[in-house]
């Protein structure tokens, strides 16, 4: 099993509450692994701690055999690793053309041109209709990000990261208050994910997760009550009484 | 719908951002006309120039990259000063003293830019003030070189390209302010348009989706703060070539107020809103100071109390119902 992201120890307290406490894990390569919890059990700071948005009290992250513990957000993006946020984050002022444009034209290194128009480069171009076509933007390109139902939003976000062309994508509950209708479609769309994308998974409902994942790792308390393939986690008694108790799966 | 032709619509979509409009070449013809049809109001002509481009310098940062300042003065009393004390001193050469006015003021910048890398926006807007304070503090102590309390007199400007001599109604000062504003509008214009731009608004935006899409905040803050003060500069330096004076004033509270309020008015974040508002904020001031000189703080605090408190569709109306009252008042009054 070849390791796209690792953790040694990981540790972040807040104040008193520990919200990540001593965590070991692992990515395998093209995983497809979800990582559940109970509300408040630390998933959005380890993520959090995988991107840099949090420093760890202690402990080590890293990518692709690399310790990148000490690496800024925007180079770990540039090393490959990228996320979509519980809550969304996105550029209320801008059209979705201008939101991938944005992340594509960062990933491909255009940052620093100052001279340069957006619409005579080519490859940014091209790339930024690839993303948007992919995740079926196209319809709503020019519209402003801030007016488009959540649905459509949640949609830009897993576009977002996507379109940094990641190998490790940290999806944080992709569908999180996402009408059912529009739920099955959006997870369609991370399900059709290509094959060598590493996906770690947040998710709460068990149906998608059992559906989507070939690992799982429980996280209760900022720790590791349990992890391996559906089945096992399923039959861990541990864990049907820490938390599959309140959303018994089949 | 092919790929072929979401391509061609994503870059339709891009060039749209970017492509001159009619109103804004409509814009630029109307400033030239003004030469020809306000031959006797080129002074304060001069003076809107100069308060457009120090306004689109704040722009950039607060417009594009959400910085905002209570202290740009700084940066335009610098490039004014350095301007001034160029031209006396070394070379009376317009362009020349330009240059150093606008890399001095860019110094500045980029040495004053890791004070506002972080922070909420009151410590931006207590450190700006703080930076321009020390300044204009700096200006009135060292007497010997900038005259001080007196101002820097004695400034003997060239000609322009050697060309143009500057004359006492304005009219090489205008069409120099002018022609420097639109250059450096242009070239402003193309960074906002460019992958850099973008990515100024990605940090206006949402600075922590900016950084998870691989945008390093503070080098690109760094640029726009540099380059906006040497904008600032520029306009300082005008100011200090065209009058021929730098007093204590181009460093003032009042300066970094007002330019807020010039963008408060003309709107942040499309480059024109800058120029748009130096034309109200000059007008405004002009008609105001006309009927009632003592009073002028008493409205345009009035004004900027209302303006704000009216929230964004009462702003636009506001513009429009402050500039027909104007322009009525205007042709009423003697001048
Ligand atoms: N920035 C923060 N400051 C203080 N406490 C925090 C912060 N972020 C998260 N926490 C706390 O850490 C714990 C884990 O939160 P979180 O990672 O959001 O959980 P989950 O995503 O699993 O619901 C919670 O008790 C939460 O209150
Ligand atoms: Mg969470």
């Amino acid at each position: 099993m070849s390791v796209a992201l690792q953790t040694f120890d990981l540790c972040k307290s807040f104040g008193g509450i520990t919200a990540t406490d001593h965590v070991d894990f692992t990515l395998a390569k093209g995983a497809r692994h979800a990582l559940i919890g109970p509300n408040g059990a630390g998933k959005t700071t380890f993520v959090n701690l995988l991107t840099g948005v949090l420093r760890p009290s202690s402990g080590r992250v890293e990518l692709k055999g690399e310790d990148i513990t000490a690496v800024s957000r925007e180079a770990r993006v540039g090393r490959g690793l990228a996320r979509t946020f519980q809550i969304n984050q996105l550029f209320g002022t801008m059209t979705p053309v201008e939101m991938i444009a944005l992340v594509t034209s960062e990933r491909l290194g255009r940052g620093r041109q100052l001279l340069r128009a957006l619409d005579r480069d080519a490859e940014l171009v091209a790339e930024t209709a690839e993303i948007l076509a992919r995740f079926r933007l196209d319809d709503i390109m020019d519209e402003r990000i801030a007016t488009l139902p959540y649905g459509k939003q949640r949609q830009i976000e897993i576009a977002a990261a996507f379109a940094a062309k990641p190998s490790v994508l940290l999806l944080d509950e992709p569908a999180a208050g996402v009408p059912e209708a529009e739920r099955r479609e959006l997870m369609a769309m991370v399900a059709g994910l290509p094959e060598d994308v590493s996906v770690l998974l947040i998710e709460h409902d068990m149906d998608l997760v059992f559906r989507f994942a070939t690992r799982i790792t429980v996280l209760v308390n900022g720790h590791v009550l349990a992890e391996g393939d559906p089945d096992e986690v399923a039959r861990d008694p541990a864990v049907r009484a820490a938390y599959l108790g309140e959303h018994a799966h089949g | 719908m092919s790929e072929g032709s979401i391509e061609a619509r994503v870059q339709r979509s891009l060039y749209a951002a970017r492509r001159w409009h009619p109103a804004e070449i409509m814009f630029w013809l109307l400033a030239v006309a003004a030469f020809f049809l306000l031959p006797r109001q080129l002074l304060i002509l001069n003076e809107i120039a100069i308060l457009g481009l120090f306004a689109v310098s704040l722009d950039l940062i607060l417009g594009y990259a959400g910085i905002v300042s209570l202290g740009h003065a700084a940066f335009f009393g610098f490039g004014a000063y350095a301007a001034g004390l160029f031209a006396k001193h070394a070379s009376a050469d317009p362009l020349a003293g330009l240059a150093v006015g606008m890399g001095a003021a860019g110094l500045l910048g980029l040495l004053t830019s890791p004070l506002i890398l972080r922070g909420s926006d009151l410590t931006r807007l207590m450190v700006t003030l703080g930076v321009a304070l020390i300044l204009g503090e700096l200006a009135n102590s060292l007497g010997w070189l900038t005259g001080g309390a007196d101002g820097l007199q004695g400034i003997m400007m060239g000609s322009v390209l050697g060309l143009f001599e500057f004359d006492i109604f304005g009219k090489v000062a205008y069409l120099y302010s002018l022609a420097v504003l639109f250059v450096l509008f242009v070239l402003a214009r193309r960074i906002v348009g460019s992958p850099f731009g973008l990515s100024l608004r990605a940090i206006r935006d949402n600075p922590l989706r900016a950084s998870a899409s691989g945008v390093p905040l503070h080098w690109r803050l760094v640029a726009v703060y540099t380059l906006a003060a040497a904008y600032a500069g520029a306009a300082g330096a005008l100011l200090a070539q065209t009058t021929q004076f730098v007093s204590l004033d181009v460093l003032a509270f009042h300066r970094s107020a007002d330019l807020m309020l010039v963008l408060i008015i003309g709107g942040a974040g499309y480059l024109y809103g800058g120029l748009i508002g130096a034309v109200a904020f000059k007008l405004l001031q002009d008609v105001i100071a006309s009927f009632t000189p003592q009073y002028w703080m008493f409205w345009i605090g009035l004004f900027l109390v209302l303006f704000v408190l009216g929230g964004r569709e009462l702003i636009h109306g506001g513009i429009k119902a402050v500039v027909g009252r104007v322009a009525r008042l205007g042709r009423r009054s003697p001048t």
